[in-house]
């Protein structure tokens, strides 16, 4: 395994968030789309800030990637420090750590009260939510109770555990495509099983193909997760067949796709039936002055390049609706 | 081998320049079988050499034995971290802090050097009022980017509070003990060898933890 040396020191005396100050925007989520926002917000010369539980979002648990325009291949972390820089560049104040818990609109129902865990109140003219998405369960019996115990949602965190074992990857995506990959340079055997055709890109799949202990196993559905203290099979039906059979395995690697993350929101802005937050082409969501921006939105397509043009986006049409204002 | 490129030291000595004390680094290891005990010595050769601020102790797990029972050490390598008068604050590594570990290494050593940010009064209260021993240890691989942050909380608890002690386990190399633990997720917290969660939650989740233990 190569190590990654990587420093995420934010320092301690950086610029502090007020919350006596009533910003211009305020973007919540420091993943892809909420600094590309605070990027073209800043340089508008609005004054801003950002909350977020960490800078990075999901990226950082991604081991390479390789679609990004202008980097052939770059680890998922280094891209997020290639982003951070350029936005600490501005001097925004960025408050990292705390989780938002909820958004409300003030008694003059124009500004914009973004409420943390910890009850402080942060106001704004206008507000760009990012939050992003987590990992998506597979719902089967099983999966919660051996959750930690063998069934796992971040290969790159949890995969050198499963040195020299038998895994499975739950997923046909590009993710679970990437994870099934990383993990076969570590683990005995890699078993992919996905309940339909795989859906990730061609060149992921040609890899993949390559490789001498990754078997797949498509129209296959995990049906429950068996165990003890911790896993040692799942069983699964193939729909070819509809024949139910048991896979022995050490671990499963869920990686089934993304839920949006806005659980803080939904009693403010409007959801579709998929839990996703309703934008316009502006990004504006049903809310005057609240934007949305990435893979909490219901952009049909969940990729970096995506979520982070969302939140340029979002940033420009806040701009629009300050000057108006 | 090396493992700190110049641009890594470059940040490190940058970061070093906060630290408001020395600190001592007391690395244990022992004669025969420890695959990682030499490059664990190498690596932190190499974290002191940036700074003045840093100064690294080699012992002996066997001929060090009184050492090595002030300080909880029963396992190679482990790194005790020692305050400015070379107190034991509780703070261990057990295994090689490399890889995204390395943060978790540098922001306990800027804690343990007194310019760390200060809990909430809340949590401050409430960690005072723990009173009988607490061990906290935080399972983590090295790829792991959410690791680091679990251990840093544990070691600011530990700092905060003589009756807390806590240590990173690096899970590979401590098989024996990650199986103990049952360890297949990380970072996986243990309290008092007993109970436990999974993630780098927040302190309130630790504290939670702490109280029913
Ligand atoms: C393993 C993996 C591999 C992937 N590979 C690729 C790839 O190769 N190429 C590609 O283009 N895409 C890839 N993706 C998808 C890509 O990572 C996402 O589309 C992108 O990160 C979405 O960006 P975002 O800014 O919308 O959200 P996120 O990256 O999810 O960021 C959300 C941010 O909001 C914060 N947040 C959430 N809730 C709160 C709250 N209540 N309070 C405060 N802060 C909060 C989070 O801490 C985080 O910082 C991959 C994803 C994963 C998980």
């Amino acid at each position: 395994m190569s190590l990654d040396f990587s420093i995420n020191f934010a320092g301690k005396e950086k610029n502090k968030l007020d919350s006596n100050t009533l910003y211009d925007i305020l973007i919540i989520g420091g993943g892809p789309a909420g600094l590309n926002a605070a990027l073209y917000s800043k340089r508008k010369g609005h004054n801003i800030g950002i909350i977020t539980k960490n800078v990075g979002g999901q990226v950082i648990d991604t081991s390479v990637v390789e679609n990004y325009l202008g980097y052939s291949s770059i680890s998922g972390e280094n891209l997020m420090k290639q982003f951070e820089s350029h936005v600490k560049e501005l001097d925004l104040p960025i408050l990292e750590g705390p989780s938002v818990k909820r958004l409300r609109l003030a008694d003059d129902s124009q500004t914009k009260e973004i409420v943390l865990d910890d009850d402080s109140v942060y106001k704004a003219k206008s507000v760009i939510i990012a939050t992003g998405s987590k990992p998506k369960k597979l719902g089967v019996p099983g999966e919660d109770q051996f959750a930690g115990n063998g069934v796992a949602y971040c290969a790159i965190c949890d995969g050198p555990l499963f040195t020299g074992l038998d895994v499975v990857v739950a997923g046909g995506g590009n993710s679970a495509i990437e994870a099934a990959i990383d993990l076969a340079k570590i683990a005995n055997t890699v078993t992919v099983v996905h309940r339909s055709q795989l859906r990730a890109d061609k060149i992921l799949v040609d890899r993949i193909n390559q490789l001498d202990n990754v078997e797949i196993k498509l129209n296959t559905q995990i049906l429950k997760v068996l165990g003890d203290k911790s896993v040692n099979s799942i069983n699964v039906l193939d729909k070819s067949t509809n024949e139910e059979y048991t896979i022995e395995t050490r671990g499963v690697f869920v990686e089934i796709g993304y839920l949006p993350t806005n659980e803080p929101f939904k009693n403010t802005v409007k959801l579709n039936d998929k839990e996703e937050i309703i934008v316009d082409k502006y990004g504006e969501t049903n809310v005057k002055g609240i934007f949305a921006a990435g893979d909490t939105t219901d952009t049909p397509y969940k990729q970096i390049i995506i979520s982070a043009a969302d939140g340029a986006k979002c940033a420009l049409s806040a701009n629009e609706y300050l000057n108006i204002l | 081998m090396s493992f700190l490129n110049d641009e890594v030291k470059g940040q490190l000595k940058g970061i070093f320049e906060k630290m408001n004390n020395e600190v001592t680094l007391a690395l244990f290891t022992k004669e025969g079988p420890c695959e990682t005990c030499p490059e664990t010595q190498s690596y932190l050769e190499e974290v002191v050499s940036t700074t003045d601020k840093l100064s690294l102790k080699l012992y002996d797990l066997n001929t060090d034995k009184e050492l090595a029972e002030k300080y909880e050490v029963s396992h190679v390598p482990s790194i005790v971290v020692l305050d400015k008068d070379k107190e034991y604050r509780g703070i261990k590594f057990v295994g090689i802090p490399a890889g995204h570990e390395i943060n978790s290494l540098v922001n306990t050593l800027l804690s343990v050097s007194g310019s760390g940010s200060p809990l909430s009064k809340e949590l401050e209260e409430r960690v005072a009022k723990v009173d009988k021993p607490v061990n906290i240890k935080v399972f983590v691989t090295l790829s792991c980017p959410h690791c680091p942050g679990a251990v840093e909380k544990a070691h600011l608890l530990a700092l905060e509070n003589p009756n807390i002690s806590a240590e990173m386990v690096e899970a590979q190399t401590f098989a024996a003990l990650s199986d103990q633990f049952n360890v297949s997720s990380v970072p996986k917290i243990v309290i008092n060898d007993e109970f436990e969660f999974v993630g780098n939650q927040p302190l309130e989740v630790f504290m939670d933890t702490i109280e029913k233990a």
